[in-house]
Order: structure tokens, then sequence, then C-alpha cells
């Protein structure tokens, strides 16, 4: 098989630095990674309930060659662990998903959540801080109020720059099962969030509060088969949402028809290939994780061993299936007994819709050019990522005959895991998370 | 923490079968051998399904999409022996030797071999409800989840037929102990890790936790028979509960609050089971005889 050197229009340079914690525990684990809108910042959220945003360095004339590299910007403890204490149950404070709103002012603004509660953080500078109080000294103590003899207007004065976070809205208890997606609508006042049986749409000013507009809990949870696994507001119509299920089907809802969405618009599923068929064919047609593309008119879905492109206007197959490791077919069964089958990848488009990208495992991550039909696998790793070298394109031995630099299937490092991933809203600036660390490649200068 | 028994004999004697088939050794014709092969596999991977289930547990809530997606395995699996016939043959038989409980044959096949605790009293070999809660303590707690069918009914009928499948073997007339299917020693080393340290827990406490595991972890399967209506004072105690996990064992324990019983009283639990099944009957006829006295007390009787 032919050995794709460069075929897509960009190619990928590891950062000077690779960004990961220091001490690697289990609680530095990213579990979400977020572009803002413009993506001048970069969020992350890891299973300690932590949020890293990261900021674009300026480009300035004296360092070209700093063409905006990611920097620490700001860190803030979202979610700390709680304990249910009606079931006896722990809640998690992993970061299950981040996302950011438009930037309306000076300040950015991101939701971020757990499993069970949204948080809506506003990130804002300070880089000024009035000095010069009358009863109060500049350590913040009380001034003994004999000792004021005359009276000054405090000024403003210059300080260092301080990136401060704050909890602006705590969405909580409209959920019985876990969150696992929240989706920013395009009107920028309501947002939703899924669970495994139920959407509720909240405005973001409103707390106490929210709507529930699909609820696929069974009367009796006995009768239940499926459960929700994403959903995400249209990127333009504000009154459309689609939600994925893990039988492999994708639901469209227009929330003007009804109250309850219960009832679809569409229904996107691929009928089943019989000679596939086998005792695991409906855990890997789960979607992990949908988006639409940019321009609204088509969705994007990730079951376990494809990234699917679907037509909005066609329900009845998608337009384009890419295999992401079909190689791993023949070992469902040992990927079931790990459960690594149930690995939750999840897929992004880039700025202009024309590629896509989707992680797999051995710390490889795979692109697919939608235009071109071509596809490159590539690996995060510190040992393959010298600064400013292109990144070498990996190779999956499904064969018998191994070729040099190509990697076995059984000699996978299934631990080793890309699940989450972003790309710069418009620029090739990708940002790959690979258990603790965070890889941002960007395309050399063009 | 599973017995290293022997290995469970499918269609052959003799040979340690394997999934995949190391069938060489097997003198049958090619069509036996792939199709016992099949079965093998298939079995493997009920019982697989079956600790996965029973081993959702965690401090935190067990993730359920992947319960959901492990139970439709499981019921997969089942309907696919309900046609070629394995399911019949296992509940017939099963209902064949079950004496205590009045099982028709086609309830689910968890109500029949929990019913066969009666056949560890009288020394012969036990068959475990449940893959993951081990060995010898577990013809005690079937007998108490039979007794308290005769009470309430919804034990039974909640604790899932999947989970007994993996002891359809045995009534084949092979080792009922249940034992590993091929080569899933990385199970073994996985379950064994888990169970960390086994302290002994207090036989309600297993009676308990182990109500409230089947429930937890097979709630969302189906019933063939309806649960009788729980005890309306309860009902209206926890009328504005969501009732997913806990709705089970509030009707057993019949205790306010939900018992505190996480995954690792679990884990404790089976850990405290032996590795070898031949010392299982001699400490099962004592666990038995103090579970019986427990049950009356919480049965009232």
């Amino acid at each position: 098989m032919k050995c794709f050197s460069r075929y897509l229009p960009y190619i990928f340079r590891p950062p000077t630095t690779i960004l990961s914690s220091t001490c690697h525990t289990e609680a530095d684990i990213i579990s979400t990674v977020e572009f803002n809108p413009s993506g001048e910042l970069l969020a992350t959220g890891d299973k300690g309930g932590r949020v890293v945003v990261f900021q674009r360095e300026q480009e300035t004339k004296s360092e070209p060659q700093r063409r905006g590299e990611y920097n620490v910007y700001s860190t803030f403890q979202s979610h700390d662990p709680e304990f249910d204490y009606l079931k006896s149950l722990e809640i998690e404070e992993k970061i299950n998903k981040i996302r950011w709103l438009p930037q309306q002012n000076a300040a950015y603004f991101l939701l971020s959540t757990n499993d069970k509660t949204v948080k809506l953080w506003k990130i804002s500078e300070r880089d000024r801080r009035p000095e010069g109080y009358n009863l109060k000294d500049e350590d913040g103590r009380i001034r003994d109020p004999s000792t004021i003899t005359s009276l000054r207007v405090p000024v403003l004065q210059n300080t260092d720059l301080m990136v401060e976070a704050t909890a602006r809205r705590v969405f909580s208890n409209a959920h019985t099962y876990h969150i696992n997606s929240i989706s920013v609508n395009s009107d920028l006042q309501t947002y939703i969030s899924t669970d495994d049986l139920r959407v509720n749409l909240w405005n973001l000013e409103i707390t106490d509060q929210s709507f529930n507009i699909v609820d696929i809990k069974p009367c009796n949870m006995e009768d239940l088969t499926e459960v929700i696994t994403a959903a995400e507001f249209h990127p333009q119509q504000c009154n459309t949402l689609a939600y994925s299920s893990s039988r492999g089907s994708v639901r469209l809802c227009d929330m003007r028809k009804q109250a309850l969405c219960d009832t679809h618009c569409k229904f996107f599923e691929e009928p089943e290939d019989p000679s596939t068929r086998s005792f695991f064919s409906e855990i890997i047609s789960s979607i992990s994780d949908i988006k639409f593309s940019h321009s609204g008119r088509f969705l994007m879905t990730r079951d376990y061993l494809t990234v699917k492109v679907w037509d909005l206007n066609m329900e009845t197959r998608p337009v384009q299936t890419y295999q992401v490791h079909d190689y791993l077919r023949g070992k469902l069964c040992s990927l079931y007994e790990n459960d690594c089958i149930f690995d939750k990848f999840e897929c992004v488009w880039n700025g202009s819709d024309s590629v896509i990208m989707t992680g797999s495992y051995n710390n490889f991550f795979r692109m697919f050019d939608r235009n071109t039909k071509k596809d490159v696998t590539l690996e995060a790793s510190r040992e393959n990522s010298k600064p400013r070298a292109i990144l070498k394109p990996r190779k999956v031995c499904v064969g018998g005959k191994r070729r040099k630099d190509e990697v076995t299937v059984d000699s996978l490092d299934f631990s080793k895991k890309i699940l989450h991933s972003a790309w710069h809203p418009q620029e090739n600036i990708i940002a790959v998370a690979a258990s603790n660390n965070l890889y941002i490649f960007q395309d050399k200068v063009t | 923490m599973f017995p290293k028994g022997t290995k469970r004999k499918f269609s052959d004697s003799g040979d340690e079968p394997a999934a995949g088939g190391e069938d060489v050794n097997q003198p049958s014709s090619v069509a036996v051998r792939m199709l016992s092969s099949y079965s093998l596999q298939r079995q493997s991977l009920l019982d697989m399904s079956l600790i996965k289930l029973q081993l959702c547990h965690m401090l935190v809530e067990p993730n359920l999409c992947r319960s959901v997606l492990i139970a439709n395995t499981v019921r997969q699996i089942q309907e696919e022996m309900t046609q070629d016939g394995t399911w019949q043959i296992m509940t017939q038989a099963l209902s064949a030797a079950n004496a205590a409980a009045q099982c028709s044959a086609d309830r689910l096949v968890a109500t029949e071999v929990l019913c066969r605790q009666t056949e560890a009293t009288q020394g012969e070999q036990v068959l475990k409800p449940f893959p993951a809660v081990g060995s010898e303590g577990c013809p005690a707690e079937e007998e108490v989840v039979v007794e308290e069918e005769g009470e309430g009914g919804v034990t039974m009928s909640t604790v899932s037929p999947q989970a007994p499948t993996s002891y359809l073997p045995g009534t084949f007339g092979m080792d009922p102990c249940w034992e590993e299917e091929n080569g899933e020693d990385e199970e073994e080393d996985e379950d064994s890790e888990e169970c960390g340290s086994g302290s002994e827990e207090g036989d309600s406490d297993r009676l308990v936790e182990d109500s409230r595991t089947a429930e937890q972890v097979f709630g969302t399967f189906e019933i063939k028979n309806p649960a009788p209506s729980p005890d309306p004072a309860l009902e209206e105690l926890f009328s504005d509960v969501d009732a997913s996990y806990y709705d089970l064992d509030t009707v057993l324990t019949g205790m306010q609050s939900a018992p505190k019983m996480g995954p690792y009283d679990l884990l404790e639990s089976l850990s405290s089971h032996g590795p070898s099944p031949l010392s299982s009957s001699t400490s099962c006829r004592s666990d038995l005889n103090e579970l019986d006295h427990i049950m009356e007390i919480i049965v009232g009787s």
C-alpha cells in the first residue's frame, strides 16, 4: 500500500513545547478540548475538574517564527467532586464538555459540565485596580477612622495582568443521568444539556429552570434499549437540533413543531450490512459523537470503526463513510473484553468543512480529505515530534508482511487513545489530547 | 476471584475447549467442530457480558450507555440461543431439576438457577447465580433470593435471566461450578485485582448488596413476570425519587435510606469467596444455615 507523504494541503508541525502536566496522575487526563469561535483561546478540561485555557500569542514582527503559539492563559477549578446522598454515589468532577460562547465584550464565557452540573464561567482580564481608598489601606485592612484626616479619590493604577475566572451561573439538578453533551444555540441565549435519556433546554440567564425537550425514558426502565449519546444545535437554525443514539441513529428535531420534541423530523440511520453482522454490531454502531458542519448542511457521526458524513437532506444513508481503523474489526471480541469497544471517540471538522479528523489508538489520529478522498494517519507522541519537523504519516500493517516503520495491529497500544481533539475554526491548527498531554500542531507557514 | 476449576466441556468431553477452537483434538467432523466452537464463543461472550454487568459497579454511578449496550448484547445472545433451541433445553433441564420454586419453562433462567439452591443442601454440586459473585457463597444467596420471591417476588423477577446462563452448561451434566471459558485469564486477573482486600462481610450485607447489585445492574432488563407491586408505604416514600437504580433495594430492604452499599462491598464479598470449587460445598452449607436464619428475620416469618 502506498505511503502518503504529502497529499493534504497541510503539513503539520509539532510545537516547540508539548503542553503537559508535570506529574501524571489520573486527574490530569484531558477529557475535553475546545477552541473558542475566534480560535484565539483553547480550553481543556481534565478528569480532576480543572479547566486550563490557552491563549494564542499575538504575532509580532520581531519574532515571526513564533507564529501564534498557545500559552497558558488561565487555570481554574471548574467542578469539584460531589456526593449524591440519596443514591450513595459519587459524582465525578471530570469535565465532560466545554463549549465557548461567542465573544460579545472584553470577557470570555464558556460552559463547562461534569456528569450533573453545567457552569457558566466568565474569564476576564484585570490589569488595573483602584488604589487610594479612604477606609482601608493598601493591604485591605480597615483603617482606624480617627486617623483619617483627609479625603482622597481612589484612582485606577495599572497592575500586572491578572486573568480571573468566575462562575457566573450554575445550572444544576436537572439531570438524573450523566450529561454527555452541551451545545450553545445560535441565538446565543439558550443552550441544551443532554444526558443518557433526556435533552434539556436552558436559558443562559436562568439557572433554576430548564425545559425538557427530548425524553426517551421508557415507562418501564426494563424496556430501555437505547440511550442518547450526543446532541447538538444546528449552527445556524436556532430551532433545529440533532441527537444520536446508542443504536446508530440520528434524529433531527424542530423545536417549533411541539414543546416536547420526542417525534423527530428526520431520522438518519444506515441499514445494517447483514454480511458484517455479529454480536458486536450494535455496540460498534453506537454513535459516540455528532458534529454539524460549519455550513450547516452536513452532519458527521462517529461510531466505533467509522466516521460518516450525512447530508441533512438525505436520511437513508450517509454521503460518505470513512474507515478509521477497520483492522480492528477482527479484534472486536478482545476489545469488548478490555472495554475498549466502549471508547467514545470524537470527531471534528476543519474550518472549511473539507477535512475531518478523528482519533484512534496508539496515539494515532486520522484525517480525511473529503474532496480528494485521501487520508492520513498521524501520531501524537513525544518521540516522533521533533519541533519544526514535519509529522510523518504512520501506517498500520494489516497484511502479513510488515514494512519498515509500519505498526502491526497486535503492537498497537490500546491504552493510548486519542478521544478528544479540536480544529481551529479558521486556520489549520489542531489540538490533540493524548491522556495528560496536549499536542498542538500547526501547518507550515504558507 | 473466579475459581480455576475445570474448563467447561460443552459438547465434547476431555478437551479444554477454547474460543475460536483449538478443536484439533476433537474427533468430530468439521461442521460440528465449527458449531461447537461458535457455541463456545457465544457462551463465553455471554459470560463476559454478565461479568461486565456485575462489575459495572464503582463508587460512581455506572455508565448507563455501557450497561444498555451490554444488556442488549446479552439479550441478543439469549434470543439466538432461544432460536436454536439451546435455551429451551437448558430451561427445561433446570425446571426439571428444580423442586423448590415453581418455575415455568418460559420464566427467566435466572430464577430457575437460583432456585436450584436446594441441591446444594443435598451436597450436590452448586450452581452459582451470578458469575461475578463467585463460588461458595452463592448458594446461600440463591436460597435467600428464592425466599424473598415467596415474599414479594420482586427479587426474582428483576434478577436478570441472563445472569445464570453461564451455568447452563452445568445442566448438560458437566461441571456445574462456574468456570471461566477459554483463556479468560485476563479477566480473572482483572477481577482478582479488583477484589482487593477480602474482608468478610456479614451475610446479611451480602444478601442486601447482591439484591441491590442485581437491581442496579439489571434494572434495564426485561422482566417476563411483572413485578408485584411493592409495599405502597415505601412507594409513597420514594415516589419522588427516580427509581432507576434502587427501586428494588428499597422494597427488599424495607429501609428508609438506601443502603450504603458501594461496589467495594460487592468486591469484598466476591473476594471472600475462595477460589477452589471443592471447598465450596462445605462452606456453602454453613452459609446456607446462617442465611436461612437471617432470611427468616428479614422476611419476618
